[in-house]
């Protein structure tokens, strides 16, 4: 479904990523780990379509398709999300108007008519039913003023509103505490199917013990360098980074 | 002839048709005096250093409307606040229409500055409040008094509120090929009264329209009023706007200033704090493109201790469109615990636009809150990405951003129906649709 192939992408002339390979099929969960700095929120944003970065080599493929000249909202329509690890806030802006927007932007893109405004509250009810989120929550404005915790919750909210094939989370564990993580857990895995993947971003191994990756893959100095299972975040964690970084430069 | 000449020549005209003998024409007199001698600001003066008044001068503008012109309800009902049921003083070139108006003398006194400046019953009124707190010394507004004949006059007495909001709405046909204009308004707020008031200028054609305007307003103790200021016109009329606002005990008086269109807007908007427990706020947003100019210039002058202002100005500058914003925060001596704050957010959106923003603060008493801040930027990269990867495309998610940008302004309009024509007015602004009622 999404294939990564050779790509590298700088940014004012500094190579970040250089040279990642990756294939995500249908109904897999990939992981991808490393220390800071070595370029896993890069690859996040250039998947998604950043402009600040310039791909000079390789390419990234949805679904067969060349993405180098789609723009960050046609990705978007095309089925790639990104919950974003600083979400930003839009002062004035429900979160319910937000959505609205969103939605009817995409099948806009589509040919599709807007959502018919009762199917689009019954929606919006289903998703925060389902992630735990008090309708009050909805009416705030985004992402303003909210907690760590809250703002990375609405982010899985939208995730549910929008349902992509390609959900790439972007730290999405960092600033939650235990409970906050298990409900936004919780609320992807009830969002995983055979039809679509998820990319998770992280420092830690905490988070994939409730999002349980198929793969693992450990980024360096813009690289894969060791890709495995599961049991690859266990050792992670137990031995750290460095005997990754010292394999590496051998 | 420039402009000044012409003016002051006009002024014999004007003499023939008002009553000299009444003590109101010492007033003319004396301010025609003040105007003669002073003249237009020019931009050596460091409050007029942006804002250039220069072509206006050389403009012929009449000063006179030469007949009557009417207009029928429906060409100018978008103009209006039609979604709800006011008050409307209307003027037509100058000339009261009493066709579109709707008045009262039902408790209040929602009418006209002709009968006001006339009339006996109202002589004790403009014996104490006309002229009192509109500047005696500065040019423009002294060439306002000098032809004040028409405008607004609005007298709430003690523990009354009109029934509705009340519209002062100036149109121009452009029946002339270019008009000078000068309303003055009156707005006096007993104790414990409250008043809701919305002006807008708008000029038909693109026949050239200068506006000086003068509006005088007393709040008494306990006084409520917010005032609402439209200003999205013609590109060829332009504005000058001095208000001038007394306030008393406790008093709270809210002005907004909507600037959307025009060719030169100048906001001279002055509050004198005379009474403790006062509070004025000035809240502004300014969205201009094309080669428009606004000048909104604020004077907070606290004169009382234990009292509050606060000013919020956003602006968004496109095209070669140029702002200037100054604001001066005067806190005398005596004036203890005033708290003062000032805020002036602006944002380019094209290179060639342009801001001058300015704090000015004289602070005298030394047990005073005060702050002020002042940013001048482009939109969040960061944040348009994050819209662009919900599906929002950049024109749409750019013009969300700038809405944001400019949204807490408008939580204190305290009419619905006036926020969402004011939103819609913005989203128009901006050139989205953005599938929701903002």
């Amino acid at each position: 479904m999404l294939k990564i192939s050779n790509l590298h992408a700088q940014v004012d002339d500094k190579e970040i990523l250089k040279g990642i390979n990756l294939e995500v099929k249908p109904g897999e969960v990939h992981a991808i780990m490393g220390p800071n700095g070595s370029g896993k929120s890069t690859l996040a944003e250039v998947i998604a379509g950043k402009e600040e970065f310039e791909v000079t080599q390789g390419s990234v493929e949805l679904d067969g398709e060349n993405l180098e000249e789609v723009a960050p909202e046609e990705r978007a329509h095309k089925g790639i999300f990104l919950s974003f690890q600083y979400p930003v806030e839009i002062p004035g802006v429900s979160v319910t108007n937000f959505m609205k927007t969103a939605i009817n932007e995409s099948r806009k893109a589509k040919g599709l008519e807007d959502m018919p405004a009762n199917e689009m509250l019954k929606l919006i009810r289903d998703k925060s039913e389902m992630l735990e989120i008090d309708r009050k929550f909805l009416s705030r404005s985004l992402n303003e003023g909210f907690s760590g915790g809250e703002k990375k919750r609405n982010e899985i909210f939208q995730l549910a509103m929008l349902e992509p094939k390609v959900a790439i989370l972007d730290e999405t564990d960092s600033g939650l505490d235990i409970d906050a993580l298990r409900i936004v857990a919780n609320g992807v895995n009830k969002l995983k199917s055979k039809d679509n993947a998820v990319i998770v971003i992280t420092h830690y191994q905490r988070l994939l013990d409730y999002i349980v990756p198929d793969f693992v893959h450990v980024l360096h100095d813009g690289k894969i360098v060791k890709s495995g299972g599961k049991e690859l975040a266990m050792e992670l964690e137990e031995k750290g980074y460095d005997w990754l970084k010292q394999e590496a430069a051998i | 002839m420039d402009l000044k000449d012409k003016l002051i020549s006009s002024f014999m005209a004007f003499e023939n048709n008002v009553d000299v003998e009444h003590p109101v024409h010492d007033v003319r007199a004396e301010a025609m005096k003040n105007f003669e001698k002073k003249g237009f600001p020019s931009k050596k003066e460091e409050a007029w250093k942006y804002t250039s008044l220069n072509s206006l001068q050389k403009t012929n503008f009449s000063i006179f409307p030469k007949e009557e012109n009417a207009l029928e309800y429906k060409e100018v009902k978008k103009y209006f606040l039609h979604e709800i049921d006011t008050y409307k003083i209307v003027f037509i070139d100058g000339i009261y229409s009493s066709y579109l108006s709707e008045t009262t003398h039902d408790g209040v006194d929602i009418c006209l500055m002709s009968s006001a400046l006339t009339k006996p019953m109202y002589k004790q009124v403009i014996d104490v409040y006309f002229n009192k707190v509109a500047s005696k010394d500065e040019s423009l507004t002294t060439l306002n008094t000098a032809f004040s004949r028409e405008g607004a006059y609005i007298y709430i007495p003690k523990n009354k509120m009109p029934k509705k909001p009340i519209e002062i709405l100036h149109l121009a046909t452009g029946n002339e090929a270019s008009l000078m204009l000068q309303p003055r308004n009156l707005v006096v707020v007993e104790e414990n009264a409250e008043v809701q008031i919305i002006e807008r200028h708008q000029s038909l054609t693109t026949n050239e329209v200068l506006t000086n305007s003068v509006t005088e307003i007393f709040a008494a103790e306990n006084g409520i009023v917010d005032y609402y200021k439209i200003q999205n016109d013609a590109s060829t009329a332009s504005l000058i706007d001095n208000t001038y606002i007394n306030q008393k005990d406790k008093s709270v008086v809210k002005v907004h200033t909507f600037s959307f269109g025009g060719k030169l807007i100048r906001n001279n908007l002055n509050f004198y704090q005379n009474g403790e427990y006062i509070d004025s706020t000035m809240k502004g947003v300014t969205i201009l493109g094309d080669k428009q100019h606004v000048d909104h210039h604020t004077l907070v002058h606290h004169i009382e201790p234990n009292c509050e202002s606060h000013q919020d100005y956003k602006g968004i500058y496109g095209d070669s469109a140029t702002g200037v914003f100054n604001g001066k925060i005067i806190v005398d001596k005596i004036a203890q615990k005033t708290n003062a704050f000032q805020q002036n957010n602006n944002i380019l959106v094209s290179d060639k636009a342009t801001i001058n923003t300015k704090p000015q603060l004289e602070i005298f008493a030394d047990d005073v809150k005060c702050s002020h801040g002042c940013t001048i930027g482009q939109l969040d990269e960061e944040a348009l990405f994050y819209l662009q990867t919900r599906g929002i495309p950049k024109k749409e998610a750019r013009a969300l951003l700038m809405y944001a940008f400019a949204n807490n302004v408008l939580s204190s309009v305290r009419i619905p129906e006036l926020k969402t024509r004011i939103n819609k007015l913005i989203a128009n602004k901006l050139g989205v649709n953005l599938g929701f009622n903002l």
